[in-house]
């Protein structure tokens, strides 16, 4: 049998690792990439209760929310309100193979569908004491601590390019921080377009972390 | 820069919206009997008035949901959004 082809993240050609630093120091902007998360998109009918209670069960207990631009965030997943009846499941790199395949045993009964789109889009962390300062730069979504609350999370354009958003932090910690999951086409167009906007407050590449890992920034 | 209330997601900037023409059009529900002239008219005909309209709009950076809008076709004012299946509202007063 052939070697497994490698799998290249979709920012490896800017070399972030290399620059990476594990104190930001005075940096305003903190930017990483988290490569490879398990992505699920799940659909179904939230009326439907035979369908919330199989998907919450498949999600060790997370619950699909029906409140809109909200996520329920649990150790090893997020889930993410996507629409009225779609959700994405981010999870662990790696896990996206069996967890849709559990998942997707557990809502078909039930009118569910199940979807592995871990490979359409990465994700690139924001963070640091002006992290909302360089993404107002290009998002219409309101920012504001008291708007954008710990787990909200919205669909919108950055710098014209569609994005998901999640405040990712627990409001417990100095700075705000935000995923942003991206179609990987226009990753490398967003990482640069984020560190012009970010240059003004000083721009630090973070280590990748992996969400299996935790991380102190997190 | 409009603020448009997505049904779903509450107020959001107007990039995020498309607009998707005329809406409350009814597919005929005989549409294998009625001629081809009857089918062409629902398929293509559409009303452009000079004021209120009822439309279909769709959150396409957003939630992807399509919805109703009444908006004034002058002044862009949006009096209402809806989610398909709910009733449409009434004409501002005074206006046909
Ligand atoms: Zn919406």
């Amino acid at each position: 049998m052939a070697d497994a082809i490698p799998r290249l993240g979709a920012l490896d050609h800017l070399g972030l690792a290399a620059r990476a630093t594990a104190e930001p120091g005075a940096a305003g902007v903190w930017l990483g990439e988290r490569r490879f998360l398990a992505k699920i998109n799940l659909r179904g009918d939230p009326q439907n209760a035979a369908f919330m209670q199989a998907a919450g069960a498949a999600l060790d207990g997370v619950q699909p929310t029906t409140a809109p631009n909200t996520a329920v965030r649990a150790a090893a997943i997020d889930l993410l309100w996507l629409g009225p009846d779609e959700w994405l499941v981010v999870a662990a790199a790696g896990s996206e193979a069996a967890l849709a395949a559990r998942l997707a045993a557990a809502v078909a009964p039930h009118g569910g569908t199940v979807t592995d789109v871990t490979e359409s889009r990465t994700t690139i962390t924001v963070s640091g004491p002006r992290a909302r300062d360089a993404l107002a730069k290009g998002c219409p979504i309101d920012l504001h601590p008291r708007r954008f609350r710990p787990g909200d999370c919205a669909q919108s354009l950055l710098a014209r390019v569609g994005v998901i958003l999640l405040r990712a932090d627990d409001a417990t910690g100095p700075v705000p921080r935000f995923e942003l999951h991206v179609l990987r086409s226009m990753a490398d167009y967003l990482w640069r377009f984020l560190e012009d906007a970010g240059q003004e407050y000083g721009v630090a590449v973070v280590e990748s972390e992996d969400r299996s890992q935790g991380s102190g920034i997190r | 820069m409009l603020l448009i209330h997505c049904p779903w997601c509450g107020p959001r900037e107007e990039v995020e919206f498309r607009c998707g023409g005329q809406g409350h059009i009814a597919r005929p529900a005989d549409a294998m009997d009625i001629s081809d002239a009857e089918y062409a008219r629902y398929l293509f005909m559409r009303t452009n008035p000079k004021g209120w309209h009822y439309e279909r709009w769709n959150h396409v950076h957003g939630c992807r949901r399509w919805f109703n809008a009444l908006r004034h076709t002058v002044t862009h004012e949006i009096r209402a959004t809806y989610r398909p299946g709910e009733k449409k509202p009434p004409l501002p007063d005074g206006t046909t």
